[in-house]
């Protein structure tokens, strides 16, 4: 009997193309929405929140600039730092890990033929630490190299890529505008950071080097420095501001000209606001899925009267009321099964296209797929078994009468 | 009342109303009538007499506003619907005036439908309901959906349907309201076989003197009310 009751409703199914079709469609235009635009949502999480702490965790950026600017924002005029300003730091401030004074600009690397448009950071070792970077080969700089400024350099894999291809870069020059340069060491890839920017494409050289072959000044761009994981980075933070104050001279009620980034706040920040896109991206979810659900019903309900005199004519050649109420349900059953199927493959689909263009990591949550899937089953259930209900529950006559 | 045998059906003091207040209809007033086993009867009488509504309380499609309805002695108003379902797919077969064929789906699939409710493997399903598609003159229309056939065709899958489960009772509202003469003779005859040689009881409404003529009984319907009730002497 209930192999007869599926073989009735998948007959049903056949004969009504048109209306399974529109059926399945309503289902898989939900199914296939949420399950996309979630998939798309939680992997934007994701790609800024391990950017973030890519960046390196507690890490403190101070830039000149007055504070409200965004970190990475055009450069402001304002009174550079010194190499003075970072030994400061480091010397009298509690807290404090590594503190990397940075000088950098864009500059067009050179081996052979191959030329690449890449940042160039004249730093120190603690660079290294502040920014959790390791090393994939060769070695950092030596305290001889750094206080004499010698034309060394470590390069991240982009630029290795760009310009070195197959062949091993320790020990081979690289030419820095003019400049020629040996390659001393390789840094792991990182990967891209928060703002899609690549942090691999880099090149560092001792500081003494770039303000002397490069800048020609000896000014520092900005400081990095990384707290200790035991300490609050808003207190280091404040210290470091009242320490710049003083060195910058800035009297109480005057404005500071310089701004200390906390990149813990920042995280935070981007994360709020990736949570409020991902509720975003779900609401427009959830309105495709009613929009689908809507559709169900629609042709659910515009069939109604041909469904219900196919009714009449089942109670009257004999069909018990359960018989037809059971293929009925089958049959909603199956369309919404196969609809879902179908919707996830899709939106699964999508999301992998999207997440390889947005170049952010496709995160599967199943609870999302299982819940539209259930949802549009619902809804499909519920449209195609309750009208078949009532017009089970008429007269065999009354049924086929119904207009 | 002649009788051929024990009674298949008693209506007593049938009444069926539609509407309610000032627009209540009263499509049948008090009709009492005894069909015995094998009989077969033809029901007359003027459009809006109310034999279609009187055929479809006997085929357990309707229930009475008052009176009683007695399928071999049972109280068909007494039974649930699920047990006047079962009445009808084991006893009765129904010839609809308006045909109710199931659209889109082919005329052999129209015919095999009641045996689906009886459980029947497919092979058995399929030689009956080809049987009967030969019966009605349709052999080789199989295949065709209700839209692809002419009323006359239509008309002939429904009592196809009808006469698929070798029913005790069959009951046909006009069953050859949209043939030909040549055609409707055919379709009698095969009543009229069926009649005597299966023992199948037919009650049939018709407009048609002609058809009636083959009933051995004639029941004439006037207001919801019977008319006459007689012996047709000029059976065949
Ligand atoms: N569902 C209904 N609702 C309201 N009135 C109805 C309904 N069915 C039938 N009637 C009324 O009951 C009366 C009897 O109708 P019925 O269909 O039994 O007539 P009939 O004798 O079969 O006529 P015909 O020869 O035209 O088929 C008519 O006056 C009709 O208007
Ligand atoms: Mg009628």
């Amino acid at each position: 009997m209930f192999l007869e009751t599926i073989l009735l409703a998948f007959r049903a199914i056949r004969r009504n193309t048109l209306r399974s079709t529109l059926t399945a469609l309503g289902i898989i235009i939900g199914v296939a929405a949420v399950t996309a635009l979630v998939t798309i949502g939680n992997g934007t999480t994701q790609s800024v929140v391990s950017g973030v702490s890519r960046l390196g965790s507690n890490l403190l950026s101070v830039r000149p600039g007055e504070p409200g600017g965004a970190p990475g924002s055009a450069r402001s005029t304002a009174r550079p730092f010194n190499a003075a300003d970072a030994a400061a730091i480091a010397d009298q401030i509690g807290g404090v890990k590594a503190v990397a004074p940075i000088a950098s600009a864009k500059v067009t690397s050179v081996v052979g033929n191959e030329n690449w448009e890449t940042s160039v950071a004249g730093t120190l070792n603690t660079y290294f630490e502040a920014g959790q970077w390791t090393l994939a080969s060769g070695r950092l700089f030596t305290e001889g190299e750094l206080h004499a400024g010698n034309p060394v350099c470590v390069i991240g894999e982009t630029v290795r890529r760009h310009l070195f291809g197959k062949s091993d870069p320790i020990g081979q020059a690289l030419r820095l505008q003019r400049i020629p340069c040996t390659v001393i060491g390789l840094l792991a890839s990182k990967g891209a950071g928060a703002f899609g920017m690549d942090q691999d494409d880099i090149v560092i050289i001792p500081l003494r080097a770039f303000q002397r072959r490069i800048a020609g000044n000896i000014d520092v761009d900005f400081i990095n420095v990384a707290a200790r994981a035991d300490t609050a980075t808003a207190k280091v933070k404040r210290d470091i501001e009242n320490l710049l104050r003083e060195r910058r001279r800035i009297g109480t009620g005057q404005r500071d000209d310089f701004s200390v980034f906390d990149m813990t706040e920042i995280s935070s920040t981007l994360s709020n606001i990736t949570t409020v896109l991902t509720g975003l991206l779900s609401a427009v979810a959830a309105v495709s899925l009613l929009v689908g659900g809507i559709g169900i019903m629609n042709i659910m309900l515009v069939s109604v009267t041909e469904r219900t005199r196919e009714i009449g004519i089942r109670l009257a050649v004999g069909a018990l009321r359960r018989q037809v109420l059971a293929q009925f349900l089958v049959e909603a059953v199956v369309l919404s099964l196969f609809g879902g199927l179908i919707g996830v493959a899709i939106g699964l689909s999508l999301a992998a296209a999207m997440a390889g263009w947005l170049n952010v990591p496709f995160v599967f949550e199943p609870t999302v797929v299982v819940g539209s899937f259930m949802f549009s089953g619902l809804v499909g259930v519920l449209f195609g078994y309750f009208p078949a209900r009532r017009a089970a529950n008429l007269n065999p006559i009354d049924a086929l009468r119904h207009e | 009342m002649p009788s051929t045998g024990p009674v298949l059906i008693k209506l007593q003091d049938l009444a069926r109303s539609y509407g309610q207040g000032s627009a209540t209809v009263n499509a049948l007033r008090g009709v009492s009538l005894d069909i015995a086993e094998g009989e077969f009867v033809a029901i007359m009488g003027p459009s809006g007499s109310g034999k279609s509504t009187c055929m479809n309380i006997m085929g357990c499609l309707d229930t009475p506003t008052g009176g009683h309805f007695y399928f071999r002695g049972l109280d068909v108003g007494a039974l649930s619907n699920d047990q006047r379902a079962l009445l009808r797919r084991h006893y009765i077969g129904f010839v609809f005036q308006g045909y109710n064929l199931l659209p889109r789906t082919s005329a052999i699939e129209n015919v095999e439908l009641p045996l689906i409710y009886r459980q029947m493997g497919a092979r058995e399903r399929r030689s009956l309901a080809l049987n009967a598609m030969r019966q009605v003159g349709l052999a080789g229309w199989e295949n065709h959906a209700p839209n692809e056939l002419s009323g006359g065709q239509q008309q002939r899958v429904a009592i196809a349907r009808a006469i698929v489960t070798a029913p005790a009772l069959l009951l046909a509202d006009e069953p050859t309201g949209n043939l030909d003469t040549a055609r409707s003779l055919e379709i009698m005859n095969l009543l009229i076989r069926l009649n005597r040689s299966e023992g199948i009881t037919i009650v049939m409404v018709t407009h048609e003197p002609d058809m009636a003529a083959f009933a051995r009984r004639i029941v004439r319907f006037k207001d919801g009310e019977i008319e006459t009730d007689q012996l047709n002497s000029k059976a065949a």
